[in-house]
């Protein structure tokens, strides 16, 4: 055995793990939200999840056999953007507006850059931002479930807005009055992907159990999130209604709740912030990269002029996960401690 | 070098947008619509023609520590007839373009072309380059455009090519659609480069440099 000693340059697998089977976990956790928006919005959403899947993974095939690279079709990952990215579209969304998607996701972003690995932001994410300024009649014209309609029944602002863009209009007390339970389920307006909150847990907790991801990400994004949001309405509370302590964090706790749930915060957290190529690869890193990612939420949905801000925060801090990882280098064991300017 | 190289220079080769990266500024601002691309190019031609002959004529006069300044002024008394003359004859032209029209002054293709060849070369020949920059600007300006106005607004020159029924992507009138087909038509002419095997070697020395006079680093990256 010469091979005894095999010296490569990290990382180093210690078991069989490959992209395939961690990417094949991811689409057996997207499955209950794909089975959820089924069910909420009609058969038309597996016809629009089907069309962007195929179109994703066609894209993949024809630009690397264009390019005459190996074939990675097989690893899955075009398959899971397209899964996300048709997770982030409304229901109505036309088939040939969601195949542009899948182009700019694959092609752009993704090949581009030079393929899996290599794309500095998430590719599902620009994807649906791009539609989002190209073409945001269309990817902003929800179709509200029946069941939903009957809870709001006496205002019309509530057909075409989602839960966050209704308090976005008309003040956060509206969503603090939403019920938990539609919240849970999903049955409100949104994009397909985001409103059914049980599949996304159900989908976190079998990413979590099969190892595929860490739950730092998520949960200091939805607990930084969540404590930026409550210091904010318990002030809020306190100084513009006149509220007692008391009060303000009763009626901030019930807004919270809707907060986390509402929107595509969960989606965001779970399936989007923990893409392997562009979040941080230390705990530490991962820690400030959850942090950065619910102050830049908090600060979208609280203060700028749109009603939602996890697709941007995202955005943003995949660009910084280069810098992140430089900052958080770990030292290596009997080192000494990494210096900037050294080396 | 002939004639006839120093126009087509500026075509593709030392295309001023798309190869030495120069007045990136009005060709992303200016570039949503077709007729806009072609407005700021022509004007800017015109500037550059008429900046570089003068320049050149005047290269021997010119004291060199003085010459950004003497530059400056030259190009804004072009700018400024190019600019009554739009104001007077299309006006929904002058409107469009806004104030990067008055900016051709201080746009880098103008400056750079004065610096790195005006001041070098014979009349004649710089105003034969300014012919082909300009040209060059144009074309670039025209194609961004174009290609952006057809995905964007669904027209070319106005004249409307995609039927109403299909929704406009809008994204690429967008700046950062703008950015995107600058890349993308980058990309397309190193290719072009690279296909033809007329692959220029683009290590910048202080040879070319316009700062050589002034600059106290010694050695360049080359």
């Amino acid at each position: 055995m010469e091979n005894r000693l095999i010296v490569t340059a990290s990382p180093h697998m210690v078991d069989h793990s490959s992209t395939r089977k961690l990417m094949g976990n991811v689409v057996v956790a997207l499955l209950p939200s794909v089975v959820a928006s089924a069910w909420i919005f009609g058969l038309r959403a597996l016809l629009l999840i089907g069309v962007t899947v195929a179109a994703c993974v066609g894209f993949e095939y024809l630009y690397t056999r264009l390019m005459k690279k190996v074939n990675p079709v097989g690893d899955l990952s075009a398959v899971v953007t397209g899964l996300i990215l048709a997770l982030n579209f409304p229901v109505g969304l036309p088939l040939w507006i969601a195949i542009v998607g899948a182009f700019i996701s694959i092609v752009v972003v993704k090949q581009l850059f030079g393929g899996i690995g290599y794309n500095f932001v998430n590719p599902a994410l620009v994807g649906r931002m791009v539609l989002f300024t190209g073409f945001g009649a269309r990817m902003t014209t929800w179709v509200y479930p029946a069941a939903a309609q009957s809870v709001f029944e006496n205002l019309d602002a509530v057909a075409s807005a989602t839960p966050l863009q209704l308090a976005d209009a008309q003040g956060n007390s509206l969503l603090s009055q939403y019920p938990v339970m539609d919240l849970l389920l999903g049955v409100h307006g949104g994009v397909m992907g985001e409103t059914c909150a049980i599949a996304i847990l159900l989908g976190f907790v079998w990413l979590v159990a099969t190892g595929t991801i860490q739950v730092t990400i998520p949960v200091c994004y939805l607990g930084s999130y969540a404590v930026f949001s409550l210091v904010h309405s318990v002030v809020d509370g306190m100084n513009a209604q006149q509220m007692d302590f008391a009060a303000a964090l009763t009626a901030g706790g019930a807004l919270l709740v809707r907060q986390l749930l509402a929107g595509g915060l969960l989606f965001g957290a779970v399936f989007m912030a923990t893409d392997y190529v562009t979040s941080p690869f230390t705990m530490k890193g991962k820690m400030v990269f959850g942090f950065g990612l619910g102050l830049l939420t908090f600060a979208i949905r609280d203060f700028a002029n749109m009603a939602e801000g996890v697709s941007y925060a995202i955005l943003f801090m995949n660009l910084l996960v280069p810098y992140i990882n430089d900052l958080t280098r770990q030292v290596p064991l009997g080192a000494k401690k990494y210096k900037k300017g050294a080396a | 070098m002939n004639k006839l190289n120093i126009v087509t220079n500026g075509l593709v080769k030392e295309n001023p947008v798309l190869r030495l990266v120069l007045g990136t500024c009005p060709t992303l601002a200016v570039t949503t619509v077709a007729f806009n691309g072609l407005g700021m190019g022509i004007a800017a031609t015109f500037v550059l023609i008429c900046s570089n002959l003068v320049i050149s004529m005047l290269r021997n006069v010119i004291p060199g520590k003085v010459r950004l300044p003497a530059y400056i002024t030259v190009i804004a008394t072009f700018v400024s007839v190019v600019q009554m003359l739009v104001k007077a004859f299309v006006p929904q032209l002058d409107k469009a373009l806004g104030v990067f029209l008055p900016l051709i002054v201080v746009n880098c293709i103008i400056l750079g072309r004065a610096e790195m060849f005006a001041s070098k070369n014979k009349p004649l020949d710089s105003a034969l380059d300014g012919l082909g920059m300009g040209l060059g600007f144009t074309l670039a300006l025209v194609c961004m455009a174009s290609i952006r106005e057809i995905l964007g607004a669904g027209s070319w020159f106005g004249i409307t090519i995609i039927p109403e029924s299909i929704d406009r992507f809008t994204f690429m009138t967008s700046p950062a659609g703008g950015f995107f087909t600058f890349g993308v038509l980058m990309a397309l002419v190193i290719w072009l480069e690279e296909k033809t095997g007329k692959k220029v070697d683009r290590s910048i020395g202080c040879e070319g440099c316009p700062s050589k006079g002034s600059c106290g680093m010694k050695g360049g990256d080359e």
